[in-house]
């Protein structure tokens, strides 16, 4: 479709004269059409999580000695995480990500653009990648963002880069967990619907100014754009981020806490056509009293994620939506049981874990696998530009085209020629 | 007289009492003096004095005496002393004055008056409206015009008592001498500063680079090359012809608030600043030709972390260089010998008074800038297959420029003071043609930075704004606003999202003031413009006088009230006394609706900052 300069300048990333990518080649199965993340900030344990090590000694596995299996034949995951093993014919474990990167920031900007940081440019994270394809520019028309943020985005080093503050994610802010969710901008907080109805008739009567202009091209524009911002406040999409439509049983399910929720709010997104929902989900970074946390913390993670996948199944979903489970990077093996961590693990980007659901992806399967103590990758390692262009191709961009830049286009994944090592992307799970 | 009558309905029982503690003095000296006589000479009139503030008292108390003291009592009398106050809640006693300070108008829009007159920047487009038959609108009022001028100006609405002294002066040439005023301000330092640093391209992160120091020292520049009101065409040769450091000759970074650093970029960026053009449309032997002007530009860092030299270099010894005759975007050639800086030559070129592009592009930018669209449209894309809607108006003000020196705000003062400017925006004849030859002032929303400076102000809160790198804060000082900041990369959301330019480009459409579904979800219900009414409904006491920046050191406490009168938050945000229709309406809805108290005066203010009104300029 022919877009006219100003609609390109207003894409705000001061882009030179390319073509807009409305019009991109799009790869041949497109078989997700909205991606629901998981990120678990500061980085989970691969050991704690779905790359146990019994064998390795109290020193590595603490008191998670006795990983349970799964319904499928010859995976198993941490004990603590009972109901997750019930899924795992939903899911596959990459059990050999790696990146090398043991700062958080850096991990976490070259997991969620494929690039190492430090370059020229900041790239552009997934979501915003995904927002560039498949939001408003080729043409979605919802007026929840395309990208969504549950609840505080991560900041520079997830976000849309040299894209600019188009492809941004939108943070819902507030807590899933209370009533009401308090959605930035849709869901205000001590406002009753009787109020907000009551001053829309107001903000009607005092309209002097309006009324002796009827019919004006200008006024019908605010009109226009005031009606719509209506419709998210008082119509039914406010309803979305309504919680308590659900059934108090499945909001057990997933679990009343600000996890559990955000997974059951970010289902009802995708249903509602958010094309991709993050769920930031804080508190990961266990430097000291680990095992404390992860005994508070893998229920919490095992009950939503596993109702998540349950209940994108039930309603047809999983096969359109990829769920993607993962942090910036591992934890170390070996537990520092001295001062000051008493029990704590330290940052480890040599081999960590991730998960992939739905979206095509098949699952029940594990690609590749960690040396016995989960130090180094022993197997199939697969890098962050693997793991990306494999996510890409599930939803129908192809990671070679271009991204619009001002200097020189630069391709969405690393290409091979700029130097970036490479497992290749994920066929197995296709 | 309404004035008074107004103040007293809102006196505080402070006052009350004092008024007691008073008359109980006066009582207290007339008995001394009923015993002994007055004296001679001098020590009359300080005897004197306590009988005169007897006298006085009693005047007032009788004039107070004809108020309704009663809540909820309404008098019979006129309009004007209609007056109702009541006790809120159980929060501190909230005094909602529903009532007008003037006699309310029909429709605060149009003039009463058809104050005709006309300018000789007028007649071309009065022929053009007698040959295509369209009426002209009527002039605008006066609370209208010190809005708009305000806004154009200075870009910032102007406080509550600006209004009202503006509007209730009586003397003839009041608009004349608020333009002046108005030209002289900081206020319009300020905002024409940031109007040119829209187009300079003055940001420091990617995609120009140019680094916060460097930012800092070219705004400085500019702002004081605005402040001395510097010849334009002084300007243009001091930008173009410069030579040195990036923080100690600010001019040199024009050549560096650019995405690319070639000739030809260079090139392009001066065609689109100072010639209006865009030169990637034009024949690319003229493209070429006009690059070799700028070949001889080079960049060198220096051991000062981001510092950077740009200079012409005249002494290479590349054997490349020879004297060349170069051909200058209108056809002609010029010579260029070995000791002479080709941009100079460009520049003699470029600013002389015949130049067909050097005056036409700045008065044109200056008019798109009050009236949202040049007589040329885009005013960036100026050729000859599109043309004036109006050549006779564009020459005049060309000449006018020119003779005047290059004065920009002489051309300010020129059109602000003409009839077309002055037009309300309530079409005569109502059809496009009519609004692209400027029969009525065209509606336009608020600039990104005036809008939420405004907000802070009418609401007494603050926005912070703050740099990755602090040069030279990490926190910009919150008193300054919004227009003040230097660099196109220190940003908020707000300002993103409605519309301030990345200046990545310099183009005019780089300003997005197209309103949006999702600037209206944010001004309806966002928890940021929540808390900001909040704090107006909360924070009488500091219910601070916006505006001007220079207003905003002088706080004004003349209009100040112990509690919140409709009057004051009309006059603080739309500019105008509201009108009985309105009045009416709030009765309405403080008496029926769910909002109580705070919550009735938040809810006002809600609606007078959505409104159209409010959001647009008119």
């Amino acid at each position: 479709m022919p877009i006219t300069r100003r609609q390109f300048l207003q894409a705000g990333a001061g882009i030179a004269a390319l073509p807009l990518l409305a019009n991109a080649k799009v790869a041949p199965d497109a078989s997700a059409k909205a991606v629901i993340q998981l990120w678990i900030w500061g980085g989970p344990s691969h050991l704690d999580t779905f790359d146990p090590k019994p064998d390795a000694g109290y020193d590595y596995c603490g008191p998670y000695t006795k990983p349970i299996a799964t319904n499928v034949d010859g995976i198993r995951i941490c004990q603590a995480l009972p109901k997750l093993a019930e899924q795992a014919d939903k899911y596959s474990i990459i059990r050999s990500m790696t990146h090398g990167i043991n700062g958080h920031e850096g991990a976490s900007y070259c997991v969620q653009t494929g690039r190492m940081p430090g370059g020229r440019l900041v790239y552009p994270s997934v979501g915003s990648v995904v927002s560039l394809k498949h939001g408003y520019d080729a043409g979605y028309n919802g007026l929840i963002p395309p990208y969504v943020v549950l609840t505080k985005p991560q900041g520079r080093f997830s976000e849309a880069g040299f894209l600019g503050s188009r492809y941004k994610p939108f943070a819902t802010g507030g807590d899933p967990a209370q009533t009401p969710f308090a959605v930035e901008g849709i869901v205000a907080k001590g406002i009753s619907a009787r109020r907000q109805v009551e001053r829309r008739e107001l903000l009607k009567r005092l309209n002097l100014f309006g009324r002796s202009m009827p019919g004006n091209v200008h006024l019908e524009s605010y009109y226009e754009s005031k009606d719509k911002a209506y419709d998210l406040i008082l119509g039914d999409s406010a309803k979305l981020f309504d919680l308590s439509q659900e059934s108090e049983e499945l909001r057990e399910r997933y679990g009343k806490n600000t996890f559990g929720q955000a997974c059951l709010a970010a289902r009802r997104m995708v249903e509602a056509g958010v094309k991709y929902v993050t769920i930031n989900s804080m508190g990961w970074d266990t430097h000291k009293k680990h095992f404390e946390e992860m005994r508070r913390r893998l229920p919490m993670m095992d009950a939503g994620f596993s109702t998540l996948l349950d209940d994108l199944s039930d309603r047809g979903l999983l096969e359109s939506t990829l769920v993607w489970w993962g942090g910036e990077f591992g934890r170390t093996p070996k537990i520092s049981w001295g001062a000051p961590w008493n029990g704590g693990r330290g940052h480890h980007g040599a081999a960590f874990s991730m998960v992939l659901a739905g979206g095509g992806f098949k699952g029940g399967r594990v690609v590749g696998a960690t040396d016995a103590k989960g130090w180094e990758v022993a197997d199939r390692p697969v890098y962050p530009c693997d793991l990306l262009g494999s996510i890409y191709e599930r939803m129908g961009i192809d990671p070679e085209d271009m991204l619009p830049n001002a200097n020189d286009p630069v391709s969405i994944v690393p290409a091979k020629t700029d130097g970036y090592p490479s497992g290749g992307r994920l066929k197995e799970l296709i | 007289m309404n004035r008074i009558i107004c103040r007293k309905t809102t006196r505080s029982t402070m006052e009350t009492s004092g008024n007691n503690i008073l008359s109980i003095l006066m009582l207290a000296t007339w008995n001394h003096h009923r015993q002994r006589p007055l004296r001679n000479g001098a020590y009359f009139f300080l005897e004197a004095i306590p009988y005169l503030l007897l006298v006085a008292f009693l005047w007032t108390s009788v004039s107070h005496a004809a108020e309704p003291k009663k809540p909820g009592a309404v008098t019979g009398a006129t309009r004007k002393t209609k007056g109702r106050r009541w006790q809120a809640g159980r929060n501190s006693s909230v005094e909602l004055n529903v009532t007008s300070s003037v006699s309310a108008q029909p429709n605060p829009f149009t003039s009463s008056v058809d104050a005709a007159f006309h300018t000789f920047v007028d007649t071309p487009l009065l022929k053009q409206y007698i040959e295509l038959g369209i009426r002209p609108s009527r002039t605008c009022p006066d609370s209208v015009f010190v809005r708009r001028v305000f806004l154009d100006l200075t870009g910032s609405i102007p406080t509550a008592s600006q209004v009202r002294s503006f509007v209730e002066e009586r003397s003839s040439g009041k608009r004349t001498r608020l333009i002046d005023d108005l030209l002289e301000s900081d206020g319009f330092n300020d905002y024409f500063a940031m109007l040119w640093c829209d187009r300079l391209r003055v940001k420091s992160e990617f995609p120009i680079n140019l680094w916060p120091n460097a930012v800092q020292a070219y705004h400085r520049w500019i702002l004081t090359a605005v402040r001395d009101n510097k010849p334009y065409d002084q300007f243009v040769r001091e930008i173009l012809t410069s030579n040195g450091s990036n923080f100690r000759v600010p001019p040199v970074n024009f050549f560096r608030a650019v995405q690319n650093n070639d000739p030809e970029s260079l090139a392009q960026a001066t065609a689109l600043t100072f010639m209006g053009c865009r030169s990637d449309t034009w024949l690319s032997e003229t493209q070429t030709q006009m690059a070799e002007f700028f070949s001889d530009i080079r960049y060198q860092k220096t051991g000062e972390w981001k510092e950077e030299i740009v200079y012409v270099d005249l002494f290479s010894m590349s054997t490349d260089r020879r004297p060349k005759l170069l051909t200058l975007p209108d056809g002609t050639s010029e010579n260029v010998l070995l000791h002479m800086d080709a941009r100079s030559v460009f520049v003699d070129w470029l600013i002389h008074r015949d130049n067909p592009w050097f005056a036409r592009n700045a008065v044109n930018r200056i008019w798109h800038q009050l009236f949202g669209a040049g007589i040329i449209q885009e005013p960036d894309d100026i050729r000859s297959d599109n043309p004036p809607v109006n050549e006779e108006l564009l020459a005049l003000l060309e000449k006018e420029f020119v003779e005047s020196g290059y004065d920009l705000r002489h051309i300010y003062r020129v059109i602000l003071s003409s009839a077309t400017y002055q037009r309300s925006s309530i079409p005569e004849t109502d059809t496009p043609e009519a609004e692209g030859l400027f029969a009525h002032y065209p509606l336009r929303r608020l600039d990104a930075e005036t809008l939420i400076d405004a907000l802070c102000s009418i609401t007494g809160t603050t926005e912070q704004y703050w740099s990755m790198i602090p040069e030279p804060f990490s926190f910009m000082p919150v008193e300054n606003g919004s227009v003040t900041l230097a660099d196109g990369s220190i940003t908020s959301p707000f300002l993103e999202k409605f519309g301030r330019p990345p200046r990545d480009t310099g183009l005019a459409s780089e300003r997005n003031n197209e309103i949006s579904a999702s600037q209206m979800l944010h001004l309806l219900n966002s928890s940021h413009i929540r808390e900001k009414l909040e704090s107006l409904a909360f924070d009488t006491r500091s219910f601070r006088q916006g505006g001007p920046r220079e207003e905003r050191r002088r706080r004004d406490t003349t209009n100040r009230q112990s509690g919140h009168s409709v009057d004051d938050l009309y006059y603080g945000i739309l500019s105008r006394p509201p009108t009985d229709e309105e009045l009416a309406a709030i009765r309405d809805y403080s008496q029926s609706a769910e909002a109580k108290g705070q919550e009735v005066i938040i809810d006002i203010a809600w609606a007078l900052i959505n409104s159209p009104e409010f959001l647009y300029k008119h």
